[in-house]
């Protein structure tokens, strides 16, 4: 891992951005309209339901931007080696002398910038249209953050490795991939309510642990620390595994030379 | 052979074969690249060069053979090898979304060039588009992204070039000074240069030494001139024809008609 080439793939991205500031409207728009919606006919059904759930909303608010963190990063990834499809650039990487951990590398920094910028917005939103805290999860805020933010980048690199052996016929998994595992790891509802067979299958993914974990806190104001420390360990398992897809994909593709065509069609 | 070339071997295969659905694009193809040589790769449509250019570059893997750069066995070496080769070609183009100064210092950086700025600078006045610096790429004349590409190829002042079609789609002024570029790494640098082209006097006035390709085999070897010296073909362009419709050259007698 050279970080002089990891630096130099994120400034190709730095002045993508800074060229057309237009490609931020993405990171920006629909989480806020989804943010403002789905906030605002909470707020209409907790006052006009018995009341029964007095935490709806935060739950509901603070899903919406943990989901956010998890979904950017993946974008970070998938999305700038679109970027480097769409531009035919992927030959030339391919000739430099760059490592895969490398150029994965670079991805997962653009991601951390995709997740400023749109958890940032999302953070004010929250505050200024239902006066909500992110803040109240405290220190438990950086576990959650870390574990999404890793899961989000083995999402990201099993969509680029998928669209790498389907082509660009394939492209549209780069923001589907995400919501394969929407509805079972819990974002907007508790584990409890999933079938009982799901049940399992939504405690092998780390991120269950997340939510669950942020409904815990904001509830009690603390949590079980352990189940964090097992999604941890799980994230590591499912990086490893992502990265040793993407080598394989790689290598298949290069055996039967497809990636020149891909990356010159 | 140029007086540039020396002997030492900085690319090499060995018996190279690549199978797409059981067709032969490349068959025992074997060759060897010398230091300050730039050896021409001819043939039809479909004769096997952009796929030994891929494989060399490790973009495509063989199905058999050995490939060797700097001495180095390819696969295993990739990184180590790429840093002293560059490649461009007409079919690959920087991102057109960022200026021409912006794409090059990004592969400056990629390619650890010191003083990187200065380099670009350099290059681009090299190919006489320095006025081109603060265009948008994706705006360029064709004519004018293949210099800028091959700007690119220059970044890392690689010892090793390779360069696909590098002059097609460009008028013939343009060709022209493009071959004088690729002559001058040559002679100046001691480049070692592969080069592919459709157009004979590229070959003529570029290569030390051409390969004809015919269906992934080797079919006629050696200096542009002598080659067509040893055919009955009054040109280069003549033996090109005469290949690609009979797939051989007739340097030694025809065998005698089947009865
Ligand atoms: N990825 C691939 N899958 C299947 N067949 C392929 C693939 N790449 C190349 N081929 C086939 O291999 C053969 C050689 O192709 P190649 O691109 O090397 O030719 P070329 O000599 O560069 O031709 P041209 O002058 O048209 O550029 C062709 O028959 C081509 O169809
Ligand atoms: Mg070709």
């Amino acid at each position: 891992m050279n970080p002089r080439i990891v630096a130099a793939l994120i400034s190709r991205y730095i002045y993508l951005y800074a060229r057309s500031p237009i490609r931020m409207v993405e990171m920006v728009f629909w989480p806020m309209v989804d943010i403002l919606v789905w906030g605002f006919l909470t707020v209409f059904l907790q006052r006009n339901t018995s009341g029964d759930f007095p935490q709806f909303i935060t739950f509901l608010l603070g899903a919406m931007i943990l989901w956010d963190i998890l979904f950017r990063a993946q974008q970070g990834v998938a999305i700038s080696f679109l970027e480097d499809v769409w531009t035919r650039n992927l030959i030339n990487i391919f000739v430099a002398p760059v490592r895969t951990a490398e150029y994965l590398g670079a991805t997962f920094v653009v991601g951390l910038m995709r997740i400023a910028v749109t958890v940032t917005a999302l953070v004010l939103v929250g505050w200024f249209a239902y006066s909500f805290n992110l803040f109240v999860l405290e220190w438990w805020l950086l576990p959650f953050f870390v574990n999404l933010m890793l899961f989000g980048w083995s999402l990201g690199i099993i969509s680029t490795a998928l669209i790498l052996r389907w082509g660009q016929a394939a492209e549209s998994l780069a923001w589907a991939v995400p919501f394969f595992i929407q509805p079972v790891v819990a974002v907007f509802y508790p584990v409890s309510v999933l079938p009982g067979w799901l049940q399992p299958v939504a405690l092998a993914l780390p991120v269950t642990h997340v939510f669950e974990g942020m409904r815990e806190v904001m509830k009690t104001g603390t949590m079980d620390w352990t189940s964090l420390v097992w999604a941890m360990a799980l994230n590591l398992v499912y990086l490893a595994l992502a990265g040793a897809l993407f080598v394989w994909i790689l290598r298949f593709t290069r055996s039967r030379g497809l990636l020149t065509k891909f990356a010159t069609q | 052979m140029s007086a540039a070339a020396t002997d030492e071997i900085l690319l090499e295969a060995v018996e190279l074969t690549r199978e797409f659905d059981g067709v032969k694009a490349l068959d025992r193809f074997s060759f060897q690249l010398r230091r300050g040589e730039v050896l021409g790769l001819l043939g039809a449509n479909g004769a096997g060069k952009t796929t030994a250019m891929n494989c060399l570059l490790g973009l495509t893997l063989p199905t058999s053979g050995s490939l060797y750069a700097f001495g180095l066995e390819l696969q295993q070496h990739r990184v180590a090898i790429l840093r002293k080769t560059n490649f461009s070609s007409s079919y690959v183009s920087l991102p057109g979304n960022l200026k021409v100064w912006q794409n090059l210092l990004v592969f400056a950086r990629i390619y650890g060039v010191p003083q990187p700025r200065r380099k670009i600078d350099e290059l681009l006045e090299r190919v006489e588009v320095a006025h081109l610096r603060d265009r948008i790429t994706g705006q360029l004349s064709a004519g004018e992204a293949t210099r800028v590409n091959l700007c690119k190829a220059f970044l890392n002042d690689p010892e090793l070039l390779m360069l696909d079609e590098p002059t097609a789609s460009l008028d013939p002024d343009i060709a022209d000074k493009v071959r004088k570029i690729i002559r001058r790494a040559r002679d100046e640098r001691q480049m070692a240069i592969l080069y592919t082209s459709h157009n004979m006097r590229d070959i003529e006035e570029v290569c030390d030494r051409a390969i004809f390709l015919h269906k992934g085999r080797i079919v006629a070897e050696g200096p542009p001139a002598e080659i067509v010296r040893r055919s009955t073909e009054q040109s280069l362009e003549n033996v090109f024809i005469k290949i690609a419709r009979s797939g051989e050259l007739e340097d030694e007698p025809a065998s005698p008609p089947v009865p």
